[in-house]
């Protein structure tokens, strides 16, 4: 099945694509198609420099328990980070 | 073992048993429609074909190089986009008669980038919007229609959401046959919110061109059997030819050789219908 369901935020971050290091603004999330993962359907996320070329991508296909666990190590690790280390910021 | 279950509406004008039975030889046998021998000799090459507002955008053809005048097929890519495995539907096409010409529909998001980093990028950006979808499958009919090979009979096929395309394409543009292959949202609209949209073809059908042949897994949700149902009842109402077929042990995707959705045997059972299908209203 197609699911369509799509969402797009913007972000600051650098991400290495297979041109190396570049600067990213914006990232897809949605559960779909894979490329390239050996499933029907996974959760998908392409991190982007939107004025950049389309090659400049980082992108991850992943199944639905490790993108959960994912998504939960990201907020447990913030959580633990000295907050005066989150306020740090990127000029 | 005939797996189909259902729907079989195909056609008042639908042939014999025996046209069927004989037609499915010939294609076993390695012959075309008009009786000539298929070798499956064919070329295929990246061109570039003019699109919806006159946009130059890439396309991939495959031709046969057997026959002297044949129908053609404007392929149209999944959602994934215009990838290997499209283009591999493309040259079975061609080495069985048919001229396939694939549009790029990705190409103005990324012109000259991978596949995938271009439908990464139309994603991200809403899709494919209908009119320019139709404007890019009526460039692809002309170009197929100018091949010196040409009969000037033009089907077209779409998978996953190029089946959706498809029957949008046969409700907008002078088709003489059309391919659904288990395309999500004809007959319901995409979920809201979402910035990718699709909005239901299923209210159109009553514009719908040519004949239709749908081909659905019994376990897809995206379309579910009751959402195809729905699409069969306004092909009814208006009166339409079309032949549906939903296959018991597949979902969505099964034609699809590189992936685990794959089932060979309703894939097989598929590709028959559909050289049957062509061979009666394009060949």
């Amino acid at each position: 099945m197609c699911t369509y369901e799509t969402e797009n935020i913007s972000l600051r971050a650098s991400g290495k694509t297979a041109e190396g290091w570049r600067a990213m603004n914006s990232a897809t999330v949605y559960f779909d198609h894979p490329v390239h993962f050996a499933a029907g359907h996974a959760l998908m996320i392409d991190i982007r420099n939107k004025d950049a070329s389309a090659s400049e991508r980082v992108a991850l296909e992943l199944d639905p328990r490790s993108a959960r666990e994912l998504a939960e190590t990201i907020l447990r690790t913030l959580e633990s980070v000295p907050s005066d280390l989150l306020g740090e910021s990127v000029v | 073992m005939s797996n189909n279950v259902v729907m079989a509406q195909w056609p008042r004008s639908r042939g014999s048993c025996d046209e069927m039975r004989q037609c499915r030889r010939s294609h076993d046998r390695n012959q075309a429609a008009n009786g000539e021998r298929v070798t499956h000799n064919l070329k295929a090459e990246t061109i570039t074909v003019e699109g919806h507002g006159g946009d130059q955008i890439e396309g991939y053809l495959a031709t046969p190089t057997d026959v002297e005048r044949c129908g053609s097929i404007v392929v149209i890519h999944h959602m994934p986009g215009y990838d290997e495995a499209t283009k591999e539907i493309a040259r079975k096409f061609a080495a069985n008669g048919y001229a396939a010409l694939i549009p790029n529909l990705y190409h103005r998001e990324a012109p000259g980038e991978a596949p995938d980093d271009a439908a990464a990028v139309a994603r991200a950006s809403g899709g494919v919007p209908d009119e320019r979808l139709v404007g890019d499958v009526a460039g692809a009919m002309a170009h197929l229609k100018s091949l010196s090979i040409s009969n000037d009979k033009v089907a077209c096929i779409g998978y996953c959401s190029g089946g959706r395309q498809s029957l949008l394409a046969g409700c907008r543009l002078p088709l003489d046959a059309i391919i659904d292959c288990y395309g999500a949202f004809a007959s319901v609209d995409s979920p809201e919110g979402s910035p990718v949209r699709a909005v239901a073809v299923v209210g159109e059908v009553g514009n719908l061109s040519g004949p239709l042949l749908g081909l659905f897994g019994a376990d897809d949700q995206y379309p579910s059997p009751d959402q195809t149902e729905i699409l069969e009842s306004a092909l009814k109402a208006a009166d339409k030819e079309f032949d549906f077929h939903t296959y018991e042990g597949a979902g969505h995707a099964f034609f699809n050789v590189d992936r685990p959705s794959f089932r060979p045997e309703s894939a097989m059972e598929g590709w028959r219908e559909i050289f049957n299908f062509l061979a009666k209203t394009v060949a």
